[in-house]
């Protein structure tokens, strides 16, 4: 009875062959001769034909010679050696065995050696242990960790907040996130590296738009309107995002966040904004520059910072709605795949927030010093001050820049020279370090003066006239 | 006609499976055979004995059915979240925003929304206590399907913790580690304020780039403050455009973005394959750049020490070979084997008794067993000269914290026996046996483990997507913290329970552990070994003798 079933069903099938179109028993037929080729066949590899002999190869092979592994570097190169700091970088610092008064480090609010910092760190220590052994996802998630996203999100007043174990890596990991290839980013020209980085690795189209020239901007954004009418569709799914700094490390001013809103309003383009030198240090809370200009935070689609100028601690974090936070917590690539921040430095950058927290008037008295800074730098003969009256990092620029930037580049040991009689004249002060042949746009030569909250008047005047001194006797 | 139309379905149906199976068929792990044994045997001081045993057929169509229904629920939600049947607890977009081009596609967050946030209580799990063998983990619950989690203010305490990169047991809050490491935060503070270039380079620093130096048996390295970054940002500096990139298939995302980052061309030679990587150097040296056939600058190959997803140890001794024949240079990143690997505990190199001058440059981190952050450089003087010059990372980031600089001082002397205590040989010796001894009675009980014998990385298959959720959960209930990892991190039916053995385990840790994973094994139908279990005498010997 089986077997009559069987072929009662064998009979079926083959008239149901017969009945079939002929077009589909065509394409059945291709299909299946499709599977058997590619289940005999080789892999297709694409530089399969070559007419050189086996001789010939092993000639070439033999021959060819490759470059060093890397480019000798002489032994006077200036960055080789580098300035050893025994020692806490605290106010009063030892570079060098020397001990000098420290104008060089970004401590700006005093947090370094802060001692109810030092105190939440050991506890932290002492709980925890050092290091977290493991990404966020694979159990290196620790409580202190949700806790300080938590306050971050609650201090700027954001629904959530993500934190990064490494300052360079946070906005590097960030803008990748979001901008994809073929979405288009506006930045500004004097942007930081880890923002070009971060440019980089997305693989969009970078414009870049004259340094806080808002003009220039909103005539790329008009060019890039009239792109859109060409190609709607496009235009539909090409995302779009302007990318500022609050406070900019190159160039010490500020970025004009209030123009830069209604651009986005009537551009429609998302704005992120790398606050790394303005938090905790401007506003009138240390909110930074959303405080600073009195704008919604919520207007801005993402404030990335990091946690190693004002608080003193290692790592960063970025803030803002959670639609845009949340995805970076399985696409950011320093998020995901590296591991996170030491529980003692999250600690210690709580109780930086703590102290952020009660005692606003630090902030008033930073800006007060930054001023006095700002005032006691003028008139030195041969450099300019370059910088907001309110940055706490200043650069002092050649005066006369040639413009061009191989004769500004000659005057660099100059400035070394600066810096070293500075030195020796115990006032720590650095020439501000870029990468010559990686940055897109240099900045020009400068020596980097930082302000910190523990600079007494006697120290500022004292550093003014060392400056000065040393101004006059190299640069005459 | 229906009946006709039946029949062609049954056809069709018939016809994707032979498909599906085909590519799996081609899929890099049947290619391999079961107890691949080395071949070049003279290379090989002692046996290399790797398993990648074959996915049984019937359970890659089972999988492959699952993640279809798995997708028709999606896409049946999806319609419901569309038209508000369902409440929908997605974030959305600002109402002032609504006609800018929208951030998300939505097809990128399909797989989040439907697929991982079923078993999204599998990661993320947050812990209160140091991160060694046993740990103690926040309880939280979740009202709404996992989109949201309430902490219930309790603490699950004692979970052996089979997930933590913690090899040495060096995660520790008590100890000569944790000591130093404290003397180091009341005297320097936590953070470090500025880049290495400009005021941020401490005597520390200095300590620690020469302790590093001397445990790797090299001329100088460099320390930096993130392992990832020491990828992303000193691969850049070392190739650029012109030159050519050989990565292996399964690197880190670190490797694979700092190669993109140098601007470099980037072959990938299949994963641990050494005829795969003969064969491209050949052909690059041979036919040089693409279409102008201009020789390369130069040819740099990056392999990882041991590959965490899958456990298997590069074959370095051939590596090595390769490289000097061809004269390419070699990028070894050492991730997971410094420490873990190696009588001496200094990673790969020891593991095979090489010079650590055959490897060009040599990249690790300290977080997994050093108990710290951060990653390092170590090659010629001419190379870290190199670096210190060029580098991203000394000129824009900032260095190393003091503390966990101090930390990785602490815990390196100590595994050189410097600090004058047995305690560094006494871990290694320890993490050896609780390897074998884990991955011998995993084979015993029939699971499929990947990897080379003798790497403390042991990843035990589980294919199916909703055993991922299933196995997490199950041994969470009996108190053992485990890693699952599915798609995308692995191919996607190959997922998989990863487990990382310390030394700080205890053989009765194990034992638990091991009774733990066999009940959940049965319960959940896990065993789907299908080969005797090998006795390591026999099979495990070299075959030709070059």
């Amino acid at each position: 009875k089986m077997a009559s079933g069987q072929q009662w069903v064998l009979v079926e099938m083959v008239q149901a062959f017969y009945e079939a179109p002929a077009y589909h028993l065509i394409l059945e037929g291709i299909l299946i001769l499709w599977i058997v080729r590619l289940l005999f066949s080789k892999t297709y590899k694409l530089q399969e034909r070559s007419d050189l002999t086996d001789k010939e190869k092993e000639e070439l092979i033999e021959e060819w010679q490759p470059e060093p592994l890397v480019p000798q570097v002489s032994k006077d190169h200036p960055s080789l050696k580098y300035d050893v700091v025994s020692g806490p970088p605290s106010h009063k610092i030892i570079v060098n065995g020397k001990e000098c008064i420290n104008f060089a480090s970004f401590n700006f609010l005093g947090l370094l050696d802060n001692e109810r910092v030092k105190v939440c760190a050991l506890a932290s220590l002492q709980k925890y242990g050092v290091g977290t052994c493991g990404p966020r996802g694979f159990y290196g998630t620790f409580d202190v960790h949700l806790e300080l996203e938590e306050r971050l999100a609650k201090f700027m007043r954001t629904e959530e907040a993500i934190i990064y174990s490494y300052g360079f890596a946070t906005i590097a990991s960030a803008i990748p996130a979001y901008s994809k290839r073929g979405d288009i980013v506006f930045v500004d020209e004097a942007a930081c590296f880890s923002i070009q980085k971060g440019l980089q690795a997305s693989r969009s189209v970078i414009k870049y738009f004259k340094h806080n020239d808002m003009e220039d901007l909103e005539r790329l954004l008009k060019e890039q309107e009239v792109e859109d009418q060409k190609n709607p569709r496009k235009a539909r799914v090409t995302r779009r995002f302007i990318v500022v700094e609050g406070l900019y490390i190159n160039t010490a001013d500020v970025c004009p966040l209030p123009e830069l809103v209604n651009l986005k309003y009537k551009y429609k383009v998302r704005i992120f904004l790398e606050e790394s030198m303005s938090f905790g240090v401007l506003g009138e809370h240390g909110r930074g520059v959303t405080e600073h200009f009195d704008v919604n935070i919520d207007d801005i689609d993402l404030i990335s910072a990091n946690m190693e100028n004002a608080v003193a601690s290692i790592g960063g974090f970025c803030c803002g709605r959670s639609f845009v936070i949340d995805h970076q917590r399985l696409s950011g690539q320093g998020y995901c795949f590296s591991a996170s921040l030491p529980p003692m430095l999250a600690a210690a950058a709580i109780e930086a927030l703590n102290i952020m927290e009660n005692d606003p008037d630090i902030f008033t008295i930073l800006r007060e010093k930054c001023r006095h800074v700002h005032k006691s730098l003028q008139g030195i003969p041969g450099l300019k001050v370059v910088g907001e009256p309110f940055a706490p990092a200043l650069h002092l620029q050649l005066e006369r820049s040639s413009g061009s930037r191989e004769t500004d580049m000659k005057m660099l040991p100059q400035h070394l020279l600066v810096c070293f009689q500075c030195l020796d004249r115990q006032i720590a002060v650095t020439q501000a370090r870029y990468l010559d042949k990686e940055e897109k746009f240099l900045p020009s030569p400068s020596i980097r003066v930082v302000v910190t909250i523990e600079q007494t008047e006697v120290e500022i005047e004292k550093a003014a006239n060392c400056i000065r001194e040393a101004a006059l006797a190299i640069l005459k | 006609v229906t009946r006709f139309n039946v029949n062609q379905q049954m056809l069709n149906f018939a016809s994707y499976i032979i498909i599906c199976s085909c590519v799996n068929f081609f899929s890099p792990h049947f290619l391999l055979q079961n107890n691949h044994v080395a071949r070049n045997g003279g290379m090989y001081k002692k046996p290399f004995v790797e398993y990648f045993e074959e996915t049984p057929l019937l359970v890659a169509v089972l999988t492959y059915m699952g993640y279809g229904i798995l997708t028709i629920f999606g896409y049946l939600r999806d319609f419901l979240r569309d038209w508000k049947i369902e409440k929908c607890h997605v974030a959305r977009e600002r109402e002032e925003q609504k006609d800018f081009v929208p951030l998300y596609q939505d097809f990128e967050n399909f797989y989040t929304r439907n697929l991982y946030m079923r078993i999204r209580d599998n990661w993320n799990r947050p812990i209160c206590s140091v991160p060694g063998a046993k740990m103690d983990l926040v309880e939280r619950v979740t009202h709404d399907y996992n989109w949201t989690f309430e902490h219930t203010g309790k603490v699950i305490k004692d979970v052996i913790n089979m997930g933590s990169y913690n090899y040495l047991g060096f995660a520790e809050n008590t100890g000569a580690c944790a000591a130093a490491a404290a003397e180091a935060t009341q005297r320097y503070g936590a953070g470090v304020n500025s880049t290495r270039r400009e005021m941020g380079n401490l005597d520390k620093h200095e300590e620690l780039e020469v302790l590093v130096a001397r445990f790797l048996g090299v001329e100088a390295s460099m320390a930096f403050g993130m392992g990832f970054a020491t990828n992303s940002m000193n691969i850049p500096a070392l190739t650029g455009k012109g030159c050519l990139i050989l990565s292996d298939e399964l690197n880190h995302a670190s490797l694979v973005l700092g190669a993109r980052l140098s601007g470099s061309a980037i072959r990938v030679f299949k994963h641990n394959n050494m005829q795969s990587l003969e064969k491209l150097l050949r052909d690059a040296i041979v036919h040089g750049q693409p279409r102008t056939h201009r020789p390369w600058k130069k040819i740099l190959i990056l392999v990882e020490g041991i590959y965490s997803m899958e456990g298997s140890i590069v074959r370095l001794p051939e590596v090595i070979a390769l490289k000097k024949k061809y004269k390419a240079y070699l990028y070894l990143d050492e991730a997971h084997s410094i420490g873990a690997l190696g009588p001496g505990g200094k990673g790969v190199v020891d593991y095979f008794g090489l010079d650590p001058r055959d490897v060009d440059i040599m990249m690790g981190t300290f977080t997994k067993s050093f108990g710290a952050a951060g990653g390092y450089i170590g090659g010629k003087k001419e190379l870290v000269d190199y670096l210190r010059t060029h580098s991203h990372s000394a000129v824009y980031a900032t260095s190393m914290s003091p503390p966990v600089a101090q930390q990785i001082i602490a815990s390196m002397k100590c595994i050189m026996g410097e600090d004058g205590t047995n305690l560094g040989r006494e871990r290694l010796q320890q993490l050896s046996e609780n390897t074998t001894y884990f991955r011998r009675r995993l084979h015993e009980m029939g699971f499929i483990i990947y990897g080379n014998e003798d790497s403390p990385v042991v990843p035990m298959m589980l294919y199916m997507p909703a055993k991922i959720g299933a196995f997490g959960r199950e041994m969470l209930k009996r108190n053992i913290g485990t890693v699952v990892v599915g798609f995308p991190a692995t191919p996607i039916i190959e997922s998989r329970a990863r487990f990382c053995i310390s030394a700080a385990h205890t053989r009765e840790m194990l034992d638990t552990a091991l009774t733990a994973i066999s009940e959940v094994g049965d319960l959940l139908q896990l065993k789907y070994s299908r080969q005797k279990t090998p006795s390591l005498e026999e099979d495990a010997y070299l075959e030709s003798q070059d």
